[in-house]
């Protein structure tokens, strides 16, 4: 960095479909000094929420953008004036802190973090023909990654002159790089004419695995990418807030689910006192040994994934006229950001490969890194099946809606002492006190029917009752 | 038009200036009796007297010194340096005084000062080295570079009109190999202006002197090879350089490898990649490579020169790793 030169922060691309982010908070004023790669803003995009590092050391000198207004990427943020002499590191300012913990004593709270939802990679459709990958989404955010994902400025020139997404050009550069003769080909071939199939906001449940060019025939036709409405006006009494940009994302892709799915939710009771005495004891050896704790969240991702593979149309999609289904689960959670003002699903890929601990580690990491806004759009994407979890406030019941193009989305709720009608060991019908939970399941009637939902519920209830240690 | 050597084509252009123009004079060491180390001026005393064909003491200070003063007096000087490595005695007087003079006086300073340069023939650390790059850094100085029997007459032709000095490397390897059909005519070539040596539609090579046939030789084999389509543009000039030429090269190829004999550091080489990187980011699709000879002496020993030197197959290699990017 040129000392005396100024440098200008600009709104980082976050993927290769986002076009905006929102200023969610400065972390710096005009003034204030910044080191290099410091935090100097978070933004939020339809993508990801994000921490955006300072470009170099210096001062703050100028703030070009006010916190809440959106902007599309590439524009400049602020200035920073570079100086020599390295300005003393202010405390790292705390992520806002939001999704809601694992709620840690079970009894009248629920389960554990919360979840939702993700999207599709390498799958087996029954009808149609082997699924190539999806392509890897273009840039990252630190642009360091293998040939596929580098992006040269005359193909990322050609790209936005042209409208098209890179991620969908084939490369036949140095390890898959797209070249300009490729992007040039694939323009004049005419394949770039079709807009390019938006990907699906990934905000709220979202998945957003670029659809693999066999079963592309039918994208849906974009949704507008924003709905404009019409400027609002405050009445008297009311206050007007700018839409942030994941908020969008999220509304756009509720309406589409519940447009797109036939929505039937089912409930089922289960006794959760035998996973409530496991958690018990499994608690202070995995605090001590691993440092995370065994949630009643991560018990039940570790049954439901169990039961996924004897319902692979669950764990599966509609996907034109073919029905996709997986070897594989990846498990979306819903995480709440910002105090209730958003909402991210980041996904864990292969938890089937994955023991009770695994999938406990796995939740408490992407748990920890939604919230601390490091995710990294791949970690929203692929998304197979996805667990909601409203429970944590003492809600018992719920229907959330499916994350596209999803099948199927589990909701967990509050676990409570209930008075339980159980048999005693002569066989007789006794009440006791049992930690009772409830577990919907919200699944797309087009392809999931009732009674094969209920046989999910009931297996995944018989494996949350029966289960021992060793199963897990 | 006749077929002539690299070397005739300077001859012939130098003497039918001093034929037209009796303000146009040779001076150096040994060009007079001897005609010459390399026999540029073979049979000039003879016809022009020694007045002027000028043996001048083992000075180049005192040939550029004098060749100054000459043209501050409204004479045309050619000077000629037995090889392009002795120019730096002359330094000062380039750089303190001709370069200078027209900036600080208003008075033109119209000399040209040949340098037989370049290696290839194990000439050794004194006898082969291509210091254009030196020069191009001094505001002032003009710097010309000739690949083509017809361009070394044209240019040559041209920096004797040009009211600045100039510095005219003629490359020694190319004297009495290259040969071409050259106009009997008196002509010039514009300096700025690259000639398109050879045209191509994935790669882009910029060079210059004996490396646009290093480089031809590497292109036609990697079209043959691989398919590849090579354009080399041949710059001619090194100052003033054509920009504009370079520049639509790289917006139609989008891969550009610099290519000279000269060493790497601080070769022109890189003020080229540079202005690429300023003025034609957006059309990269790879990054601006460069092959140079590296950074140390011009070596004795056939072997070492030959790994000094870039040769066709380091050319062709960097052509395949653009290609292949």
């Amino acid at each position: 960095m040129a000392t005396g030169t100024l440098v200008d922060v600009v709104m980082p691309q976050m993927g290769v479909s986002v076009s905006e982010g929102t200023i969610t908070k400065w972390i710096k004023s005009e003034g204030e000094a910044v080191e290099a790669d410091e935090t100097l803003l978070e933004i939020s995009t339809d993508k990801v929420d994000t921490e955006v590092p300072s470009p170099a050391s210096g001062v703050v000198q100028q703030i070009l953008v006010p916190e809440g207004e959106t902007v599309e990427v590439g524009t400049k943020l602020a200035v920073i004036a570079p100086e020599g002499a390295a300005a003393p590191a202010p405390a790292e300012t705390p992520a806002e802190p939001v999704a809601e913990e694992a709620p840690e004593p079970a009894t009248q709270e629920a389960a554990a973090e919360s979840a939702a939802a993700a999207g599709p990679e390498g799958e087996t459709p029954t009808a149609a023909t082997v699924e190539t990958p999806a392509p890897p989404a273009v840039s990252t955010p630190d642009g360091q990654e293998d040939g596929a994902r580098f992006v040269s400025p005359v193909v990322a020139r050609i790209a936005a002159e042209h409208g098209v997404d890179v991620a969908q050009v084939p490369g036949t550069g140095r390890g898959g790089r797209v070249t300009k003769k490729d992007i040039l080909g694939f323009i004049e071939s005419g394949a770039a004419a079709a807009p390019a199939a938006p990907e699906a906001p990934v905000a709220p449940d979202a998945p957003a695995a670029a659809p693999a060019p066999a079963a592309a025939p039918a994208p849906a036709p974009a949704p507008a990418p924003a709905p404009s409405p019409a400027p609002a006006e405050a009445q008297a009494g009311e206050t007007l807030e700018a839409m942030s940009a994941m908020r969008r994302g999220i509304a756009e892709h509720m309406r589409r689910s519940l447009d797109t799915s036939a929505h039937v939710t089912s409930a089922i009771e289960v006794d959760m006192s035998k996973v409530a005495a496991l958690r018990q004891k499994l608690k202070k050896e995995y605090q001590a040994a691993y440092g995370v704790n065994p949630t009643y969240l991560a018990f039940v991702a570790r049954a439901a994934v169990e039961t996924l593979k004897d319902y692979p149309w669950i764990n599966g999609e509609l996907r034109g006229d073919s029905i996709v289904t997986r070897n594989f689960v990846n498990l979306g959670f819903a995480v709440e950001l910002a105090d209730g003002k958003g909402l991210i699903v980041p996904v864990i890929k292969n938890a089937e490969t994955l023991n009770l601990l695994g999938i406990a580690k796995a939740i408490a990491d992407i748990a920890a890194r939604a919230r601390d806004k490091k995710l990294l759009p791949e970690d929203v994407q692929g998304g197979t099946f996805t667990i909601t979890n409203p429970g944590g406030y003492g809600t018992f019941h719920g229907t959330p809606v499916i994350s596209q193009p999803q099948a199927g989305i589990l909701g967990t709720y509050a676990v409570v002492k209930r008075p339980w009608v159980v048999q005693d060991e002569m066989g007789e019908d006794v009440i006791a006190i049992r930690s009772i939970m409830n577990l919907t399941l919200t699944y797309d009637h087009r392809l999931v029917d009732g009674a094969l939902a209920g046989r999910f519920l009931r297996d995944l209830r018989e494996r949350l009752q029966t289960w021992g240690e060793s199963d897990y | 038009m006749a077929e002539k050597t690299y070397l005739q084509a300077i001859s012939d252009g130098l003497r039918q200036e001093m034929r037209r123009d009796k303000r146009v004079f040779v001076i150096g060491e040994d060009v007079g009796v001897y005609g010459g180390a390399f026999k540029v001026t073979q049979g000039f005393q003879e016809e022009f007297g020694p007045w002027r064909v000028i043996d001048a003491p083992l000075a180049e200070t005192a040939i550029v010194g004098g060749c100054t003063g000459a043209a501050l007096m409204g004479m045309r000087p050619v000077a000629e340096m037995q090889f392009a490595d002795f120019v730096s005695c002359a330094w000062d007087h380039l750089v303190t005084v001709a370069a200078k003079q027209r900036f600080r006086a208003g008075t033109p300073v119209p000399i040209v000062v040949r340098c037989p340069s370049g290696g290839g023939f194990s000439g050794g650390p004194f006898h082969s080295q291509n210091p254009e790059s030196s020069f191009a850094h001094i505001p002032g100085l003009r710097i010309v570079c000739p690949a083509t029997p017809e361009d070394a007459k044209g240019l040559l032709v041209s920096a004797i009109e040009d009211p600045n000095p100039v510095l005219y490397f003629e490359h020694k390897h190319l004297y009495r190999r290259i040969k071409a059909n050259v106009p009997d005519e008196r002509y010039t070539i514009p300096f700025g202006e690259a000639r398109v040596h050879r045209d191509g539609e994935d790669l882009t090579v910029v060079t210059w002197g004996a490396m646009v046939y290093t480089a031809t030789e590497a292109a036609e084999k990697v079209a043959e090879e691989d398919g590849i389509s090579t354009e080399i543009l041949d710059l001619r000039t090194i100052v003033p350089w054509d920009r504009d030429a370079v520049l639509a090269s790289v917006e139609k190829t989008s891969k550009v490898l610099v290519l000279h004999e000269d060493t790497h550091t601080g070769g022109f080489g890189g003020e080229i990649a540079a202005t690429i990187a300023e003025e034609a980011f957006e059309h990269l699709d790879a990054p601006v490579r460069r092959i140079t000879a590296p950074d140390t002496p011009v070596p004795f020993a056939p072997a070492l020169e030959k790994t000094f030197l870039p040769q066709v197959d380091d050319v062709v290699a960097g052509l395949r790793e653009l290609a292949a990017y």
